[in-house]
């Protein structure tokens, strides 16, 4: 029986002939018997794709995002300068500095900068549950909304503003997040008996959506006024205005713990390209990957869309850009995902909370419109239309 | 290594595919499996290569039974290459070549320096070194089979499973992998459509008719002119040719019913 291990050399007696004992210097991929040795040859360069190293470029992007965090928090209905910004953190850290008017304090201390750092967390898990969805489907349009969790989480939200579901005690938060994990329960129960094949997933993710998405508009029109009709218009079009820091700190654990599962998970995520047959002849668990990849991209749409609604697009397009840069595979991909779409979660609400000022907009139309356009470059450049 | 098959049965939706198949190939040995469309090819393939669990039977490698190994154990042993697996995107070559080392791959860590050189060595085997940073979908059809097939030798695998590999080759590129996969010491499992590559090139064949093996043997001893007329309802006379090897020529479809196909059209 040939050992399992590269590194163990199988018995001549059950292997296949062995190759001579002394070590060839190439690597001879028709004697499998030879894989034990270690390969010293010069190995040929990496691929030329990425002219920046890739450390260098996460590095540089994450970066850029600790900037963007920096400048956003400064912009808004009210200005606020650096100072300001320094002052509020300063007397939080117990420097001997000047505390900031109450007033001020509050604005960057308890709207500002849990907002700005919501947008960072949010995109950063939107981005990558997307390029995962993508993968896991091999679907291009694939986005974190398509398990239908974003629908479940309106339902949930709309019951609890129009119904009065679960009195004070929920909030709308705790009443999306819990309508979310609804619906990704019935997808899974729904996806039991078949298994999550690839099409399947989609197909019944939008079923589950479309049924959310109608007894959503069932409750409004059933028992909603005006205001409130529009107040979950608000809601569902995405806004960062509620985030406040136990909902950042929510999404500070959650995000980071499974954008490492899905980051462990690259591997396979590859392997995927050419479907689940020869994903698993590669060695991967076909089935017990695709769900717990589901269950992480659930729990991290579920959260985000809890608190800040139902962000479009950018699930969609940073991926999709990303891969334009660092090309199609996920070790790379996914932490430049993250990164891509935080800065471009913060610049987008950044620009909802200043572009009518002192009106806001909400953030889903921003990040189309500012997306649309940035999408039909990246598909242009690359010939694509 | 050598595969043993017992006793094996599979079936789709409670259609029987595979019936009671057995069969035992040695380590090294070459093995085509032929069969018309639908004899169970594909799915006896799949079997062997663990990606099926039959509904009866076992499957060995080396006289283990593989019934409870997980992927990556089987992924290190035997490597298998589907018919035309396809994918969109922006994957190179290399990157595709690049999956074979997925089985020896960590989560935690990216390809290495033995990934990397064996990779190089699957791609120049293949003839692809030039196409290493060329992107799959401006491949052709043969040279994404090529990459697959240097995919496959990338995972350094004891057994390769191949489900007709030369579809899309051209007649060169048809015959530098007939005569790679001859070489090698890696025992082999290639489903072919051709009967003259399978004759030329296979040390042994097996054929499948209705999911049932109704002959194993040399090629000489399984192609004869009885079992394509009933196998492959074709009418064809068999030669020797100067290398010793089946040759065959083809009369013509055998027409099984009395009625030619154009009677009752009016």
């Amino acid at each position: 029986m040939p050992a399992d291990r590269i590194s163990v050399r199988p018995a001549a007696s059950a292997g296949p002939a062995a190759s001579g004992t002394s070590a060839p210097a190439a690597v001879d991929l028709l004697r499998p018997a030879a894989r034990g040795i270690t390969v010293t040859a010069a190995t040929p360069p990496a691929g030329s794709r990425a002219a920046l190293p890739r450390p260098v470029l996460v590095l540089g992007i994450a970066l850029v995002l600790a900037a963007s965090v920096a400048a956003s928090v400064r912009i808004g209905a009210a200005d606020v300068g650096y100072a300001d910004v320094g002052r509020a953190f300063g007397v939080r850290l117990g420097l001997d500095v000047t505390p900031l008017p109450p007033l001020a304090d509050s604005l960057v201390w308890d709207l500002r900068l849990p907002r700005v750092l919501m947008a960072a967390l949010v995109g950063a898990a939107l981005a990558v549950c997307g390029a995962v969805l993508q993968a896991v489907t091999r679907n291009a349009l694939a986005d974190p909304y398509l398990l239908g969790v974003s629908s479940g989480a309106s339902t949930g939200a709309v019951a609890v503003v129009v119904l009065g579901v679960g009195a004070g005690a929920l909030g709308v938060t705790g009443g999306a997040l819990i309508g979310a994990l609804v619906a990704f329960g019935l997808l899974l129960a729904l996806l039991r008996r078949s298994g999550p094949d690839s099409v399947r997933i989609a197909l019944t993710g939008v079923v589950v959506g479309q049924l959310f998405t109608a007894l959503t508009s069932l409750t409004l029109m059933a028992s909603a006024d005006a205001d409130t009709t529009r107040a979950v218009t608000h809601w569902l079009l995405g806004s960062m205005a509620p985030a406040r820091w136990e909902s950042v700190a929510v999404c500070a654990v959650v995000t980071p713990l499974g954008l490492t599962v899905a980051w462990l998970c690259s591997n396979a995520l590859d392997a995927f390209a050419f479907g689940a047959d020869t994903a698993s002849s590669l060695g991967i668990g076909v089935r017990g990957t695709r769900t717990l990849l589901l269950v992480v991209t659930a729990v991290l749409t579920s959260v985000a869309v809890a608190t800040v609604g139902a962000i479009g697009f950018v699930g969609l397009i940073v991926p999709h850009g990303v891969r334009f840069l660092t090309g199609p595979r996920h070790r790379v991909l996914l932490p430049c995902s993250a990164l891509v779409g935080a800065v471009f979660l913060v610049w987008t609400d950044a620009l909802a909370r200043s572009v009518l000022a002192p009106r806001e907009l909400p953030a889903g139309v921003i990040t189309a419109l500012v997306g649309v356009p940035l999408f039909l470059l990246v598909l242009r450049r690359r010939g694509a239309l | 290594m050598r595969i043993t098959v017992e006793g094996l049965s599979w079936a789709a939706a409670g259609t029987p595919v595979v019936r009671d198949v057995g069969l035992d190939i040695a380590p090294g040995e070459t093995v085509g499996l032929l069969g018309p469309n639908g004899s169970g090819k594909s799915s006896l393939l799949r079997c062997v290569a663990g990606l099926r669990v039959p509904s009866a039977g076992s499957v060995r490698y080396g006289g283990e039974t593989i019934r409870c190994w997980d992927a990556r154990r089987i992924a290190r042993h035997v490597a298998f290459v589907e018919q035309s697996a396809d994918a969109d995107g922006e994957l190179r070559v290399a990157d595709v070549v690049g999956l074979g080392r997925t089985p020896f791959r960590s989560r935690w860590r990216g390809p290495d320096a033995t990934d990397r050189a064996v990779v190089a060595a699957a791609l120049e085997r293949l003839g692809l070194t030039g196409l290493a940073d060329r992107p799959w979908p401006s491949l052709s059809g043969g040279e994404r089979q090529r990459a697959h097939i240097a995919r496959a030798l990338a995972q350094q695998p004891w057994a390769l499973l191949l489900d007709e590999p030369t579809n899309h080759l051209d007649v060169k590129h048809q015959l530098e992998l007939m005569e790679l996969l001859a070489s090698t010491e890696q025992t082999v499992l290639v489903a072919l459509h051709d009967l003259a590559l399978a004759a030329r090139y296979c040390d042994r064949l097996l054929l499948l008719h209705h999911g049932r093996l109704v002959a194993d043997g040399s090629p000489a001893d399984v192609l004869t002119s009885e079992r394509l007329a009933t196998v492959f309802e074709v009418d064809a006379g068999l030669t020797t040719d100067a290398l010793g090897h089946p040759s065959i020529s083809y009369r013509g479809p055998l027409r099984l019913s009395s009625r030619s196909p154009l009677e009752g059209v009016s």
